[in-house]
């Protein structure tokens, strides 16, 4: 497989949640978090609960672009020792046991570069790792990490937001692969009551630029905003709402409240619980 | 020892490997607009005279040149003082801040957000905003706030909102990471006054500009009083401002430029010797010198001094350091406050613990020179604010 290939796991599930007419949702959550081993329960639930692509937050020390709930997550899973080797393991795991929904890293740029960027993506795409999102790493600064994921056959996503010029949305629109992430508005990730006004006219000017999916993800917290979102975008990304779920769930009944909030927040049954 | 061949940063902002724009995309548009906005204003005669009044008649430019006599006696070379400790709010941070904050006028952004550890660049920060009728933000990490109540309440006095950062190591770097967020979720309206020559490009370039006035400045002064350059220009090293507005107009010269960092407790403890300690890694925006673990999560600094404790430094550093054209050297805590008493008893100057390192470490560098050399050390900041810490550290109670 390799990055583009209609063949590819990213491809297929936008294809799919296109197919069914809603957008794909992409739960997000640390690694290693809310203990060291809860990553393979919680992605096996959410897929369950029907989620079609999964991104793993790799925790990083200053994590510039999020808010409070992301923060203190991230604190909690560098103390639960998350590693790299961790998530690639839990991964492959998670691979090994058939779960096929398309995995993205999201993260800070520094600890790939710690891992080493060309061992880095090797590893990711060995371990069923399909496109990276890195937050602080912009199309002017990513020549050369581009070439290795490529060459490695991952996508790297790059984000626009509400402040991109038309210029920098023409930009991201040549170097993107896999989907574009559209932040929604300007600021860091957390919970949002309602989805910001502005933001039909964001995907109005990516979407004439580019044909590739966009996601819409920072503050996206009810199946309310999931719905909205599916009506301009292809896929949903929804980070601190789950991240919260996952947090407030008794450990025992953890699988359980993370695969009712996500068939919730997908608004394919009105009756489950989180959906409004 | 050889001069520099070309102008740095190039276009992109990089020094060598060093520097770049690591900043998520919302900031993109801010980051271009600033560079042009101060490219703009660099070639705008107008701006430049109404900086250079500022400097002159509101922050007390040029600070003079002190001849330190009982030092150069005690130790041998002739010592130099720069005295930006003389200058309105007490260092040489308010250099730089004036000429942010003209920027951020004419670019029509009222409202500035700041970070500071010591609080020095706060006070400049809110002491500038109170000049130009600017709503000012500035975040501190809690426990600096602790360490550096005196100037907190100077902030409050000056109009600005301070706002105690409880996450991370609760100290410059978690301050930084909050001021970041701030103005991701409000650039429309809002300039990030950074304080040192961090950060994503044009910042480095831009801090570095605004605060070359220092060396020269000294430069001149030292020609007039001496007829040479001095031998060695030595300075602090928290973030790399007021190393770098030293160094700079002596890039091309025979000088030994010499940067003392903060060994805290030690190299082999606790300390903030980001150039003799970190490796390459990217931290607020920037590809330079970081104190990180094998994850490449940051870590604590520690140092004495809050304007040092830092575990990142100016991209800039990380290229004179791989360059060779600079050395840096580090000096403990317990040496700093050595440097400090030195500078009180000495010379009847009380200094900040920030430069207070960078005369500590002045008997050692004494001793590869003789009478005939001339050291010029910048006297970064003066001392008022640390009478609590420094106090502490004697077992005083006040
Ligand atoms: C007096 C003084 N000197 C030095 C510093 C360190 O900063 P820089 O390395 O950017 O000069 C500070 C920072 O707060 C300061 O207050």
């Amino acid at each position: 497989m390799s990055a583009g290939d209609p063949g590819d796991r990213l491809a297929r599930a936008f294809a799919r949640a296109r197919a069914e007419g809603r957008p794909a949702l992409l739960p997000f959550f640390p690694v290693c978090w809310p203990e060291r081993d809860a990553t393979q329960e919680i992605v096996r639930a959410a897929v369950e609960g029907g989620a079609d692509a999964i991104e793993f937050g790799f925790p990083f020390s200053d994590p510039l672009a999020d808010g409070v709930t992301n923060q203190r997550a991230y604190e909690e899973a560098i103390a639960n020792g998350a590693t790299l080797e961790r998530l690639f393991a839990a991964s492959a795991d998670l691979r090994a046991q058939d779960v096929r929904v398309p995995f993205l890293i999201m993260g800070y740029f520094n600890p790939l570069l710690a891992y080493g960027a060309g061992r880095f993506v090797r590893d990711a795409a060995e371990a069923g790792i399909d496109g990276l999102i890195v937050v602080d790493l912009p199309p002017e600064e990513a020549a050369e990490f581009q070439a290795l994921a490529r060459a490695a056959g991952l996508h790297v996503v790059y984000l626009l937001a509400p402040t991109s010029t038309d210029e920098r949305i023409a930009r991201v629109a040549r170097a993107a692969s896999g989907f574009i992430y559209c932040v929604s508005v300007a600021g860091v990730t957390g919970l949002r009551a309602e989805l910001p006004p502005a933001l039909p006219e964001l995907i109005g000017r990516v979407r004439a630029r580019t044909d590739v999916p966009l996601v819409v993800g920072f503050g996206i917290s009810a199946a309310r905003h999931v719905r909205e979102v599916g009506r301009i975008a292809d896929g949903a990304a929804v980070g601190s709402a789950f991240v919260e779920v996952i947090r407030e769930a008794p450990r025992e009944r953890r699988a359980e409240r993370v695969r009712e909030f996500v068939r919730g927040i997908a608004g394919r049954d009105p009756a489950a619980p989180g959906a409004d | 020892m050889s001069a520099p061949r070309e102008a740095l940063p190039d276009a992109d902002g990089r020094f060598g490997g060093f520097g770049g724009r690591y900043i998520p995309e919302t900031l993109m548009p801010a980051i271009a607009e600033l560079e042009s906005a101060y490219r703009s204003a660099a070639a705008d005669a107008s701006f430049q005279r109404e900086l250079d009044d500022l400097l002159a008649n509101y922050a007390g430019r040029p600070t003079p040149l002190t001849l330190a006599q009982n030092l150069s006696e005690q130790l041998g070379p002739r010592i130099y003082l720069k005295r930006e400790d003389l200058l309105h709010t007490g260092a040489h941070k308010i250099n730089a801040v004036l000429a942010q904050a003209l920027l951020a006028r004419g670019m029509g952004k009222r409202r500035i957000v700041a970070e500071t550890g010591a609080g020095q660049h706060g006070v400049a920060t809110a002491t500038a905003c109170a000049l130009l009728g600017m709503e000012c933000v500035v975040y501190m990490g809690a426990e600096d706030v602790r360490r550096q109540s005196l100037n907190v309440f100077r902030m409050k006095l000056l109009g600005a909102d301070v706002r105690p950062v409880h996450s991370g190591s609760r100290t410059l770097k978690d301050a930084i990471n909050e001021a970041i967020r701030d103005w991701v979720t409000n650039v429309a309206t809002t300039h990030y006054l950074i304080g040192s020559v961090v950060g994503p490009h044009p910042y480095p370039e831009m801090v570095r500009d605004y605060q070359s006035v220092i060396g020269r400045e000294a430069r001149a002064q030292l020609l007039e009083l001496e007829g040479r350059l001095p031998t060695a220009a030595v300075a602090c090293v928290g973030g790399g401002s007021n190393a770098i507005g030293l160094f700079h107009a002596f890039r091309d010269d025979p000088v030994r430029l010499i940067g003392v960092e903060a060994a805290g407790e030690g190299l082999d403890g606790r300390h903030a010797a980001t150039l003799s300690r970190g490796a390459p890694g990217v931290l607020h925006g920037a590809r330079s010198y970081v104190l990180q673990d094998p994850q490449g999560q940051i870590l604590e600094a520690h140092s004495i001094s809050a304007g040092l404790d830092y575990p990142g430094v100016g991209p800039e550093h990380a290229w004179l350091k791989l360059a060779e054209r600079a050395e840096y050297v580090s000096v403990t805590d317990s040496e700093a406050l050595g440097g400090f008493e030195l500078l009180c008893q000495g010379e009847g100057i009380i200094p900040a613990l920030e430069p207070a390192h960078a005369v500590a470490y002045l008997p050692t560098l004494a001793e590869e020179l003789g009478p005939e050399d001339i050291v010029l050390l910048n006297l970064s900041g003066r001392g008022d604010k640390d009478m609590g810490t420094v106090a502490e550290a004697l077992g005083v109670t006040l």
